[in-house]
């Protein structure tokens, strides 16, 4: 009998170890990361990995953190949420030693840009952008251009979909309303400024749907819901991209503080931010963020990569959103309820 | 003689005890997992130890702060300051921010800022705390901030509850309305009210002709029709939302069927708003109103309305005067449980409810998954009780409870 239970225990002990729990966004870039991080990662370490999605933010891994009942062991987190569950303590310290080396044997900390691996939680594993497109289909014979066509509902009637939170959308009222590119920050920080961008979105309030996860927008353009709607850029592949207020960020991989498989976790970073796995992030026009992987994009497949279109947006100030999230997150929900 | 009687007695007591060890599972598992939920929910509501316990100090130290001189002393504001250290080093100076913000909009990105700013810093070797932290942000001008901190040396706070119905403390204590931008909680709690007597009031409508029609018809075939009143109910309630957005939505059946028959140019706004809200939830709640009236029907004895229409009154004072009362118990019954069951309700307005759908039970989730703020929630949970107890109440003034009929 107790060989039973301790073969048992064994089994499940090793079950356990041999699963990880990658959390991730589905659609488009969720299959581009299934196939050149995922998949070749199970077939070379035999790992389980469960796959899944979430909708992006903090709350999800602070309710796991708070409850000590961590599921999740990696998550590929926007930066924009990132420097706030960094610094609250939701996420794992990293170091940059268990990272490999580029192809052509370049070190991590030479190979990837800066940016990525600026924090001590997150290995930054794409570069891109939030923008809105529109489908040929449905947006008749006047096409937008910039920002400000997007809040102009007199020369573009019908409904825009957005994300509902108030990260990037407060930050698209303001340029939209006049205020440079470069300034954005600067005057969110003041109660003007927040006030200013509200009212501006109050012109399009009654024509905005709100929608909850990025992968719902290209279905509210593909079917007519919306003629224009708020994306990931990699995710309005078919659609006629606007570049004009790109909001330009990273996204990373992290892991959950407290994980139980926080050594297979680094180890799964670190294939998936080798230079192949971040190569083909190019499959839905994502930019990589390492030296090494660039050189292996074609340069037709350049253009459609965000670095390609800089000087059209703005950078998104992670530090700003890790103060400022839970007060205009707060403000937005009473704006919206109201 | 007298031994009898006590044997009486102890067989008595004894088939009471056995009774009661009968119902004692029932009685633990609602005591368990219906009874402390509650309470403890209530508690939580009211009890909120985060804040004194991440500043012990601080709060200890500030007691005697007035807020005419804006700021606290030089001294109140260096113990703050190095436990603001202590929370940045450890990182969980979030958890205060998150915590102070809900008490003050504002503050949090304040206090994240200075923790930012003080993790490096020298504490001893800053001369003037005050212009310190005015170096970092203006927004340290603001003797809200300092009261928030001197009101969190208690773990008991009201803060929540007023929350929950947009009232707040002043700066002297008293209570007050919040800032109109800020009011959201009581409208949403009075349009929740609104719509579940609409959904209720739509219920009657629908449920009464129903089950009138239904009593008249022999056992055999009522029972049979009876199947297509239960049928949506025995149907997964997710199925039935989404099949009433396949209706309802721009180009779905209703309007396509509109557009068709030139009624409308445009499709209608039909779907994820109030009105779809009402619509989907008065078809989900209709059994709970058919099924009291129907028993109330089935077991009225019909001479009554005999007796009456013989005696000369016409139709509409047989219906008035005997035919209506005789189903009060059963329509009662049926309101309440309507009404009670909507102003709880989530998921229906969840999910087509769009904005303006939304109703008080989305809210609670919203502060339990989303913004993580539980006290919020709770409160929002207790008021929600009350008010469902308070109807109670009334209804058990008006009607008695012991009228109600359930079928």
């Amino acid at each position: 009998m107790k060989r039973i239970i301790l073969s048992m225990s064994l089994v499940a002990a090793t079950l356990a170890a041999e699963s990880l729990t990658v959390i991730s966004w589905g659609g488009d870039y969720g299959k581009a990361q299934m196939k050149h991080a995922i998949t070749p990662f199970m077939a070379k370490t035999g790992t389980k990995v469960l796959f899944d999605d979430y909708k992006g933010g903090t709350a999800e891994i602070k309710a796991q953190v708070d409850s000590k009942n961590v599921k999740w062991d990696v998550v590929d987190i926007e930066y924009i949420d990132l420097e706030k569950a960094c610094s609250e303590n939701m996420l794992e310290r990293l170091d940059t030693s268990f990272l490999p080396k580029g192809q052509d044997g370049t070190s991590a900390n030479k190979d990837f840009y800066p940016a990525a691996l600026a924090s001590e939680c997150a290995i930054g594993n794409i570069y891109w952008s939030t923008v809105y497109a529109y489908s040929k289909a449905h947006i008749g014979a006047n096409k937008p251009s910039s920002i400000q066509d997007f809040f102009d509902i007199k020369k573009f009637p019908g409904k825009r979909a957005m994300r509902k939170r108030a990260q990037i959308n407060l930050e698209w009222a303001l340029i939209a309303d006049g205020v440079a590119k470069s300034k954005v920050y600067e005057v969110l920080e003041t109660e003007a400024g927040q006030k200013r961008a509200f009212k501006k979105l109050d012109t399009i309030k009654k024509n905005i749907i709100w929608f909850d996860s990025w992968s719902q927008a290209p279905q509210l353009l593909n079917d007519g819901s919306a003629i224009m709607a708020q994306s990931a850029n990699g995710r309005m592949t078919e659609f006629e991209i606007v570049w004009d207020a790109q909001a330009f960020d990273l996204d990373g991989w992290a892991i959950v503080k407290g994980s139980k498989n926080l050594k297979l976790a680094k180890e799964f970073i670190a294939f998936a931010t080798s230079t192949k796995a971040l190569a083909g992030m190019q499959d839905v026009n994502y930019g990589p963020t390492r030296a090494s992987s660039s050189a292996l994009i074609p340069k037709e497949k350049r253009n459609k990569l965000p670095s390609a279109h800089l000087d059209e947006g703005f950078k998104v100030n992670g530090i700003f959103w890790s103060d400022y999230a839970t007060e205009l997150n707060e403000k937005y929900n009473s704006w919206l309820l109201k | 003689m007298n031994n009898n009687k006590n044997f009486f007695k102890a067989q008595e007591r004894l088939a009471k005890i056995k009774a009661f060890l009968l119902v004692t599972p029932l009685l633990l598992f609602v005591l368990v997992f219906f009874v402390t939920p509650i309470l403890l929910i209530l508690v939580k509501a009211v009890y909120n130890p985060k804040v004194n316990s991440l500043i012990p100090q601080t709060v200890v130290v500030i007691k005697q702060y007035d807020y005419k001189n804006v700021f606290p002393k030089e001294e109140v504001i260096k113990v703050f300051l190095t436990e603001l250290q202590v929370l940045a080093k450890n990182r969980s100076s979030g958890i205060l921010a998150e915590e102070l913000n809900r008490q003050v909009s504002g503050f949090g990105s304040t206090i994240k800022k200075t923790a930012r700013k003080i993790k490096k810093e020298d504490i001893n070797a800053i001369t003037n705390y005050k212009e310190y932290l005015l170096s970092i942000t203006k927004k340290w001008n603001n003797p809200n901030f300092w009261i928030a901190i001197q009101r969190s040396y208690s773990s008991f706070t009201f803060s929540n509850v007023l929350a929950a119905v947009d009232l707040k403390y002043d700066m002297e204590g008293n209570i007050v309305q919040k800032e109109e931008s800020q009011r959201i909680y009581f409208p949403i709690l009075v349009k929740t009210l609104y719509m579940a007597f609409l959904i209720t009031f739509f219920t009657i409508i629908l449920a009464y002709p129903t089950a009138y029609f239904l009593s008249t018809l022999p056992k055999s075939k009522a029972n049979l029709l009876m199947i297509f009143v239960l049928l949506p109910f025995w149907t997964s309630l997710l199925v039935r939302i989404v099949s009433w957005i396949t209706l309802l939505q721009e180009y779905g059946v209703v309007n396509e069927l509109l557009l068709y028959l030139n009624i409308i140019e445009q499709p209608l706004d039909i779907v994820f708003n109030q009105f779809a809200t009402v619509i989907t939830m008065t078809h989900i709640l209709l059994p709970f109103m058919v099924l009291p009236l129907y028993a109330s029907m089935r077991a009225m004895d019909i001479t009554y309305v005999k007796a009456s229409a013989s005696l000369g009154a016409n139709p509409f004072l047989t219906f008035i005067k005997i035919y209506f009362p005789l189903t009060l118990s059963g329509l009662s019954a049926g309101a309440v449980l309507v009404f009670i069951i909507s102003i709880g309700y989530y998921i229906t307005p969840a999910l087509i409810g769009g904005v303006d759908g939304q109703m008080i039970s989305n809210l609670v989730e919203f502060h339990m998954r989303t913004s993580n703020n539980w006290e919020l929630a709770s409160a929002i949970g207790g008021i929600l009780l009350f008010i469902t107890l308070a109807l109670y109440a009334i209804y058990n003034r008006l009607v008695g409870v012991n009228n109600m009929k359930l079928g």
